[in-house]
């Protein structure tokens, strides 16, 4: 088992084998991504019961919640994928790494976005100096120095090796993020979701959000290996390969 | 000769080169030579000083001169001016040991980089950090600073401003083979200086009211712990790769 996971991590590295494979996974991914998607938000929004305090506008957390789950998750998979790049110098992982970021960076933005659109009814104001709010702007901030990191290097390598330590030292900022509401325990409300506990929220509200989290990271990881297929071939454009498939089309 | 036999000399000569200059010594010895250094420019200990002066003088002038405004957002800007200070004269940690090539020689030395690192990072936070640290008193007169917060604000910032240096470090060698650097330098570590500045001015705030500090700089200095056994590695590691890309 074990040695059938190395032999598949291994050929996970070559940027021709990855490459056929994600062309096979993407349509599964790209249509349970739709599925869901589709399910959960007309589920979430027409069919979820209302929020006895908060009417209607609470239905924004359908959106809120699985792109702030997202934004987190996101910066932990760059930084493992440009971890496994510096350790094995795997050039896949690090092409993996750099397409992260962008997608990251938007959905820190859309988490932000649509926190604020929710806080105007129920807060009062659009946005909020609350701990939690405060170090979402931060993770967009590291989204961003990641971003305009791999900018600025000449040479692909290094942009994808300092980028990784980059985002290594920023994943130093996600427990600070994760347990922010409970250090400082502000206005913002406790995390939605846990694994552990039974949540709070009535089982017809949470399970169109739990569709909504799932056909949120079918999302992310069509268009993960997306953005990576493109990458690969940009990189990989002097290869046999790589003009194979060119003149073929 | 057989294989065995060559490592055990190769291992020995690496031993050797080892057992005469011995790592303390080498750290010691980058601590001298760049203390040496910066004694010889003086103007990189003076401006960072200088910079944290005017920038704090700006406030009241932006703002309102009136004491009680200032007395409240003193801990604000003192930290807030800090922070800028050091992050500014973080260029001069690398930069010019890798223009004269020292950098190099830094690398390629059998010790351990993360300890050289470290030492110049000491010497950074001993030509600004602890100027800052010592000259925050006097600006926070100027700012009005409730009396109870002095004693604060100096330990915060005795605390926080090697972890300052100590993150800047990696920013500053994960640039230091860049064209122009200074924006960047800011983008990448101003999100990482974030927590530090939330429990320096909160310990300050809170002892301003009379409340309990000790929780504040209690995550202060476990930020500083953190930071000092990773940051050196992180550092030497983003190093190489400068030098290399």
């Amino acid at each position: 088992m074990f040695d059938k996971f190395v032999a598949w991590f291994h050929r996970m590295g070559s940027p021709k084998w990855f490459y056929e494979i994600t062309g096979r996974w993407i349509p599964w991914f790209g249509a349970a991504a739709v599925i869901f998607l589709l399910v959960g938000t007309v589920w979430g929004l027409a069919f979820a019961p209302q929020d006895y305090q908060q009417g209607n506008s609470f239905r924004i957390i359908y959106i809120h919640v699985p792109a702030a789950i997202l934004a987190q998750s996101i910066f932990f998979a760059m930084a493992i994928a440009g971890g496994i790049g510096l350790i094995w110098k795997m050039k896949v992982a690090d092409m993996v790494a750099r397409s992260c970021a962008p997608i990251g960076a938007t959905m820190t933005f859309v988490a932000l976005f649509t926190g604020a659109v929710w806080g105007k009814p129920t807060w009062g104001a659009w946005w909020v100096w609350d701990a939690r709010l405060t170090s979402m702007l931060i993770l967009l901030f590291l989204y961003f120095g990641v971003i305009a990191l791999q900018s600025a290097f000449d040479s692909k390598q290094s942009a994808a090796r300092a980028s990784a330590i980059l985002s290594l030292v920023g994943v130093v900022n996600i427990p600070i993020i994760k347990y922010s509401v409970e250090w400082w325990n502000t206005l913002h409300q406790p995390a939605t979701f846990t694994l552990t506990e039974k949540p709070a929220m009535p089982v017809e509200m949470w399970l169109p959000l739990l569709v909504m989290v799932i056909g949120f990271y079918c999302f992310f990881a069509t268009v993960l290996m997306m953005r990576t297929r493109n990458e690969i071939l940009e990189r990989e454009k002097r290869t046999q390969w790589v003009q194979g498939l060119l003149s073929k089309k | 000769m057989d294989k065995t036999g060559t490592e055990q000399i190769s291992a020995n000569t690496i031993g050797e080169v080892k057992s005469q200059v011995s790592t303390w010594r080498a750290f010691t010895g980058t601590l001298k030579r760049d203390l040496l250094l910066v004694f010889r420019r003086r103007s990189d200990i003076v401006n960072p000083l200088l910079f944290f002066s005017i920038a704090v003088t700006l406030f009241p002038l932006g703002i309102s001169p009136e004491p009680e405004f200032l007395s409240e957002i003193a801990a604000g800007v003192l930290w807030v001016a800090a922070l800028l200070a050091t992050l500014l004269s973080l260029d001069s940690l690398f930069q010019q040991d890798m223009a004269d090539g020292s950098l190099e020689q830094l690398v390629i030395s059998p010790h351990p980089l993360s300890v050289l690192v470290l030492s110049k990072v000491l010497v950074h936070w001993l030509v600004t950090g602890l100027p800052l640290t010592l000259l925050a008193p006097l600006l926070a007169v100027m700012m009005f600073l409730p009396d109870e917060g002095f004693g604060t604000l100096f330990i915060t910032l005795l605390l926080g401003t090697p972890t300052l240096s100590l993150i800047g470090a990696i920013g500053a060698a994960l640039t230091v083979g860049l064209r122009r650097t200074g924006v960047l330098l800011t983008l990448l570590i101003l999100p990482l200086y974030i927590p530090v500045l939330i429990f320096g001015t909160g310990a300050v705030t809170a002892a301003a009211n009379g409340m309990d500090v000790l929780g504040h700089l209690a995550i202060l200095g476990a930020m500083f712990m953190v930071a000092l056994v990773m940051a050196p590695l992180a550092a030497g590691a983003a190093l190489k790769i400068s030098l290399n890309g």
